[in-house]
């Protein structure tokens, strides 16, 4: 009981650090390979701003996703879109963004690792909390909550609003969207650097209980991948894979080995590829 | 591409790689060792290209089957009681399968799957074989006493690179390197015009697998001491992405034109400002994104042709 609930309060977290990824790679057809690193630096400023002036992470989250917001869009007009203009094919984009990318993904843990080379150590919110008669971590629920909260207002905001329904356009068909009259290079830089906002402050919500250090982004990039495969066609799956990594990690951590996470996380990634390429709930094309 | 077909260029080489064996008889210490690393780069870079030069499948996958190589060497040796050659022809066929493995799982899919699932490999294998060191077989560090010294390794990697440089030649004269040339330009054409796509990834992926993962073992002697976190060092499959796309992967021999200079800017750097080796990786990938994305090779075969000088 007890690892199915943590697990679970970590898959949800997992899928707001995802749901980031998605939004750049379905929308503006980046695959962001330093998308774990914004994280981190989501991350790195908690830490920082925590152990400068005790000020509550869940504060500094409203001061990084903007900024977040604004770095990824600069990233993505001054670096990104000229592989886009220059790209004859959409495989021709995907080898480019994927070595730009990485370019700043080891540029970002150098300047990273320059500022704090060690482990992000502080203690927030380490007090229990009990659900149905068993203890957990206060943190790790507030992030929970916290990461549902994103979640769902993203999801609102996707599905009940114009420029929402225009983004979702833009996932379906770049060139149908561009016909029907949407601005699709804004629309797309847009989709870049919101996704970047929501995965730093994933970032902040995870270093509550998670203690990350300055070159573990790229695990998390992993594991934000994984759980997309699970979502192709249908964003449900994408929630399912979130969870479900969550629990086979948390179960892995807790009954065999913690240093065995990361097989896990293969394991997931090996089955999904063998038996269901076409995503959790997608339909085998025809 | 053609060209590299040719007996003249295999000549060529061969004059080239006679020239990099007599390296031992001038060079000693400190340049015997940097020779040595380059030499390891150069074949590593090379059988690197063969796979993902036509293909464009960016593998990060190499770090992985060297370090199941050097580790393979390592606790046959140590743990098993093993001599150092029975290990270093097993290793390349275990490095040789898992990349089969490897190969059939993931090369059907879309390039991004197969990026993401190298990418973590070399880790993944890390963990597990901590693992099963802390568990099952005990010990720590792995000892590899050989009485072979650097300049002997340097000749065996010399060798290899030559073998490679041949399979390479060899390829590109074949039906197999037509098939990945077609591949890499349109993989619907190739799969519409009866080439049977997936096994002609696997096979040569396969060949790359084989190849690091002997010269992991190869190798494994310089450093006596094999331990899972420095064989299994995830930076060792960038450094060769960064290599071979620097020199260019248009030709066979490209990649070497960017191992020398990389492979000194490295020595340099770990040697000055060791804290900003990540940074200059990342540096260096985009500079081959955004000013040489079709290597320096191709970048001067691009001015030579626009002169009309063009003389191969």
């Amino acid at each position: 009981m007890d690892i199915i609930i943590t697990g679970l309060l970590l898959g949800g977290t997992y899928a707001l650090i995802a749901f980031g990824l998605n939004l750049q790679y379905g929308v503006a057809r980046i695959m962001n390979l330093a998308n774990g690193e914004f994280l981190v630096l989501g991350a790195l400023a908690a830490f920082w701003i925590f152990v400068a002036d005790a000020i509550s992470p869940v504060l500094t989250m409203l001061v990084v996703a903007p900024l977040a917001f604004f770095g990824n869009w600069v990233i993505y007009i001054a670096l990104l879109r000229p592989l886009v203009r220059r790209a004859k094919t959409q495989g021709h984009l995907e080898v480019d963004s994927i070595l730009a990318t990485f370019g700043m993904s080891f540029a970002l843990v150098g300047i990273m690792v320059s500022i704090h080379g060690e482990y992000f150590t502080y203690s927030y919110l380490a007090e229990p909390f009990e659900i149905f008669g068993e203890t957990f971590a206060l943190n790790r629920i507030i992030a929970f909550c916290f990461a549902l909260l994103i979640g769902g207002l993203l999801w609102l905001w996707l599905y009940f609003t114009r420029p929402g329904m225009a983004m979702r356009a833009v996932s379906v068909s770049t060139e149908a969207s561009g016909l029907v009259g949407i601005n699709v290079p804004k629309m797309s830089a847009l989709a870049f650097a919101l996704g970047g906002a929501v995965t730093t402050m994933g970032g902040t919500l995870i270093s509550t209980f998670i203690t990350l250090d300055a070159s573990v982004g790229v695990i998390f990039t992993m594991k934000a991948l994984i759980i997309i495969m699970g979502g192709v066609g249908d964003i449900r799956g994408a929630i399912v894979a979130a969870l479900i990594l969550g629990l086979v990690e948390t179960m892995v951590a807790r009954l065999i080995d913690p240093g065995l996470t990361l097989a896990a996380a293969y394991a997931i990634f090996v089955l999904i590829l063998l038996f269901r390429p076409q995503g959790l709930f997608g339909r085998r094309p025809s | 591409m053609s060209r590299d077909s040719s007996i003249s260029s295999l000549v060529w080489a061969g004059v080239l790689l006679l020239l990099a064996a007599c390296v031992p008889l001038v060079a000693n210490g400190y340049w015997m060792s940097i020779a040595l690393t380059i030499a390891m780069f150069t074949v590593l870079t090379t059988s690197w290209a063969l796979f993902s030069g036509p293909t464009h499948y960016i593998s990060l996958a190499t770090a992985a089957f060297f370090g199941v190589g050097g580790y393979l060497v390592g606790t046959g040796m140590s743990d098993f009681g093993m001599g150092f050659w029975p290990m270093v022809a097993i290793a390349p066929l275990v490095g040789a399968v898992l990349a089969f493995l490897i190969g059939v799982a993931t090369l059907r899919l879309s390039g991004v799957y197969f990026v993401i699932f190298t990418l973590g490999l070399a880790e993944m294998i890390r963990t597990l074989v901590s693992w099963i060191q802390n568990n099952f077989t005990g010990s720590r560090g792995l000892y590899v006493l050989t009485d072979l010294s650097e300049a002997d390794i340097y000749l065996y990697l010399v060798i290899l690179a030559a073998a490679v440089y041949f399979v390479g030649w060899w390829v590109n004269r074949s039906r197999l390197g037509f098939a990945l040339r077609i591949i890499g330009n349109d993989e619907t054409v190739a799969r519409h015009v009866g080439i049977n796509t997936a096994m002609s990834k696997v096979i040569l992926f396969t060949f790359s697998g084989f190849v690091a993962a002997l010269v992991g073992a190869l190798i494994a002697p310089r450093y006596t001491y094999i331990e899972p976190n420095g064989v299994f060092s995830p930076e060792l499959s960038f450094i060769v992405v960064i290599m071979a796309l620097l020199g260019g992967t248009g030709r066979l021999w490209g990649p070497i034109v960017g191992v020398i200079p990389f492979a000194l800017l490295q020595e340099y750097i770990n040697a000055n400002y060791s804290n900003y080796s990540t940074l200059v990786l990342g540096i260096a990938f985009l500079v081959i994104v955004y000013f040489l994305p079709s290597g320096v090779v191709g970048r001067i075969e691009q001015a030579l042709a626009r002169k009309g000088r063009s003389t191969w």
